[in-house]
């Protein structure tokens, strides 16, 4: 703040000079009472989008400062509390940008990277010091001998000593967790090899010795580090578009005190709160209907497909989307008590398949570390027995220990994890789990969820041939007035056929109920089959009755989702099992099973089942890929082996979840697995020429042949080998 | 020989120098925005003036 305000003009008059100083006093004040907005821009690609957003929103009135971040495709205002965020999102789509407001608390906590920032310094520091060490070690291997070396070697500990102590906290901090709990990691053998190198080398110096390891110390922390983090932006750049999705849906509700509306966050409203929801956004609160009448749509939470009707005196609960008309509800349960949560908490309670899983680089540090711990003990008796001296033998033992040091480990599935899940994000693919990527690799089982997964969960009219021109022209006419989904199925498959709408007059819309009008003196309605006069369908349908005629059946199927078919062919073609499991009733489910050609299918699935489906299958030995995105599928999610589950599915379904698909399209699934199996056999590649390496390294360190040069070629070079192994995969 | 106690010197500040002029760009937030940057250079709205 200071600093913008000692940037302006210097004021003429001398006396003025104190000015700034009570302005910067003024302007803190107010900050204090200034909000910020985020804004998600999807949209923005170039230097003409940036200026045309950011002049726009910072002549905005009340707008403070506005600044884009094309890399996250965000832009941060800092306004005063009178500026409407769902104005300045109509400015942005006055220009042409697409904007959507995002939830500030859900993104605060990746806006500043803190850990990304301490490894990325402690990467500078490392970097900075081992180039400067390893200037001197060229100057001692090209022959730099007696006073001369040993004073490049104390400059060399010098720079080191400290260097080693800030950049390489990270594996100290990690080993002394490990070994205090009793276990080893790969941080271990790291921590010994840099310690005993750093303190045999300083021995060494001290005697006027040849060989010191220093820049072998300190260029093994900055490949480590290096690793560290490619494995830290990976994730986090998935963590923070994980929480972009979540912080998209902003937790707000209208609550209504003594007849004025007032908005407020979800978390702020209390039981007896009287909450209006209005047609088309989602409930917050469990709770019972005061007033209105309307239709719920519930498949997020039971996967039905077919709006139930809703009517004062009846319960609702969180998560269900409200289709026609407002209704009000006076709250009975809220925030972490609704059912939404509580079905939530029963992911955590549901065994994880990832806690069961142990990773591939877990599984090769418990083979390595006590391996390369007794190799170099072994050369370190073996040299004492044979030499007597206890300095040439702990030399041999350092050397062991440094040649071994899983340099090559320690980038082998960072590297390979950063390309894949690069590669997977270019698809849109969001890889939020670690390991998610190995486990994917074994999956031989896909179980699918049905609504919103397979299909869009939008609906299609299906029977559109079966009527008459005139029943479809009033039928049309009669959509129009209405947003409900079924009319607007109706309407889009209507204007798609080229039928023109009926001259109908006083068209009134009944919430719950349907739309109602008169056409050439009669009265014809459009509508739920008990408001019509017809039976109940097995299907979701809408019924049209023109005067006293019979009513006329409008069917409606799921729309399949982009890529679904090819997806089910692509998967059964690899030889995967597929599995279709719904909480949708038996024909729908029939109907879709067999359009894609799925035959393994179970409908009126409860979360009970499904989780009890998947927990038999994984007993049996399948591993087993979960694909879901209701409430009802989230225990399911949990439970499999690995999960996926699409953009649009319910924030619980989304944390629960190792991957998130970003787009419409389904066909990424299926690549997703070869992109997978391909990673995994690329880190056990790099696993296998980590292990040449040091096949041919160690025999050298252990008969004492090693000098340092000779450890700083082998280990760059193997580095750089798995490195350029892993970039293959792009 | 003596050319070395100017030449060390010499290398160690210029290598800090690096280092500083690193840690001030991640303190200041300089590496938050990659894309943004890059597309930033080829807007004129600031040539004439810096941004007040």
């Amino acid at each position: 703040m200071t600093v913008a305000i000692s940037r302006q003009a210097p004021s003429a008059c001398p006396a003025c000079v104190a000015a700034p100083s009570a302005e910067a006093i003024a302007a803190r004040a107010e900050a204090l009472k200034d909000t910020r907005i985020a804004l998600s821009l999807p949209t923005i690609h170039c230097s003409a989008c940036i200026s045309a957003v950011e002049s726009a929103l910072n002549a905005y009135p009340g707008v403070k400062d506005a600044r884009v971040n094309l890399t996250l495709k965000r832009a941060n205002v800092d306004a005063e509390m009178s500026v409407d965020p769902a104005d300045l999102v109509n400015l942005l789509e006055g220009i042409g940008y697409e904007a959507h407001e995002l939830d500030v608390a859900t993104i605060q906590s990746t806006a500043t990277d803190k850990a990304g920032r301490d490894l990325l310094m402690r990467l500078a520091v490392a970097g900075f010091a081992s180039m400067n060490v390893m200037l001197l070690s060229v100057s001692v291997w090209a022959g730099a001998a007696d006073a001369t070396r040993d004073m490049f070697h104390w400059i060399s500990a010098a720079i080191t000593l400290p260097a080693i102590g800030f950049s390489g906290q990270p594996f100290f901090r990690n080993a002394w967790k490990a070994l205090s709990a009793g276990r080893l990691n790969m941080d271990v053998p790291i921590t010994l090899a840099i310690l005993l190198a750093v303190v045999m080398s300083v021995w060494e110096t001290a005697l006027s010795g040849h060989h010191a390891y220093f820049d072998a110390a300190l260029t093994l922390t900055f490949f480590l580090l290096a690793g560290r983090y490619l494995d830290h932006r990976t994730r986090a750049v998935a963590r923070s578009a994980a929480e972009e999705l979540a912080a998209l849906e902003v937790p707000r509700a209208i609550r209504l005190t003594d007849g004025t509306e007032q908005t407020v966050a979800a978390a702020d409203l209390r039981i007896g709160d009287i909450v209006l929801v209005r047609p088309g956004s989602r409930c917050p609160v469990d709770g019972e209907i005061v007033t209105g009448t309307s239709e719920l749509d519930r498949s997020l939470l039971t996967g039905e497909t077919v709006p139930v009707a809703a009517a004062p005196g009846q319960a609702i609960s969180a998560g269900e989307v409200n289709l026609t008309g407002p209704l009000t509800i006076r709250a009975n349960a809220v925030g972490q008590d609704t059912s939404l949560h509580r079905m939530a908490d029963l992911v955590a309670i549901a065994e994880s398949g990832r806690s069961r899983y142990t990773s591939l680089a877990d599984r090769a540090a418990k083979l390595y570390a006590p391996g390369v711990h007794i190799l170099s003990a072994l050369s370190f008796v073996g040299w004492f027995i044979y030499s007597q001296d206890l300095r040439t033998s702990l030399n041999i033992a350092a050397a062991v220990l440094i040649i071994t040091c899983p340099c090559a480990l320690g980038l082998a599935v960072p590297a390979v994890t950063t390309a894949a899940s690069g590669r997977l994000f270019r698809k849109g693919m969001l890889i939020k789990h670690e390991t998610a990527l190995e486990r994917l690799a074994t999956v031989d089982t896909v179980v699918f969820d049905k609504t919103g997964t397979l299909t869009e969960g939008t609906p299609v009219l299906s029977n559109l041939g079966d009527h008459s021109t005139a029943d479809l022209e009033i039928a049309l006419a009669l959509a129009e007035g209405s947003s409900h989904p079924l009319s607007r199925a109706i309407t889009t498959a209507a204007r798609a056929a080229g039928i023109k709408p009926a001259q109908i007059t006083d068209i009134t819309e009944r919430p719950g109920q349907g739309t109602e009008a008169t056409w050439r003196g009669q009265t014809v309605r459009l509508g739920r089959n008990d408001w019509i006069g017809a039976e109940a369908g097995d299907v979701t349908s809408a019924w049209l009755r023109v005067g006293n005629n019979a009513p006329v059946q409008f069917r409606f199927a799921d729309d399949l989702r982009a890529g679904a078919a090819e997806t089910i062919t692509a998967l059964k073609a690899a030889g995967k099992g597929v599995i279709l499991l719904s909480g949708d009733s038996d024909v729908p489910v029939t109907d879709l099973a067999n359009r894609l050609g799925i035959d393994e299918f179970q409908a009126n699935c409860l979360p009970q089942t499904k989780l009890a489906t998947i927990e038999s299958l994984s007993a049996s030995g399948a591993h087993v890929l979960m694909v879901g995105d209701g409430l009802n599928d989230t225990a399911a999610l949990a439970a499999a082996d690995v999960s996926i589950s699409p953009a649009t599915a319910l924030d619980a379904a989304r944390v629960a979840s190792d991957i998130v698909l970003l787009g419409r399209d389904l066909s990424p699934v299926a690549d997703s697995l070869v992109t997978a199996r391909k990673a995994t056999s690329r880190i056990k590649e790099n696993f296998r020429i980590a292990t040449a390496y040091n096949v041919i390294a160690v025999p050298l360190a252990i008969i004492g042949l090693a000098t340092p040069l000779i450890a700083a070629l082998a280990m760059s070079s193997s580095s750089i080998i798995v490195s350029l192994n892993a970039l293959r995969l792009r | 020989m003596q050319v070395l106690t100017l030449l060390i010197p010499i290398s160690l500040i210029l290598g800090g120098l690096g280092l500083v002029g690193f840690v001030y760009t991640l303190r200041s937030s300089q590496y938050e925005d990659p894309d943004g940057d890059s597309q930033r250079i080829l807007s004129d709205q600031w040539d004439d003036h810096p941004k007040p």
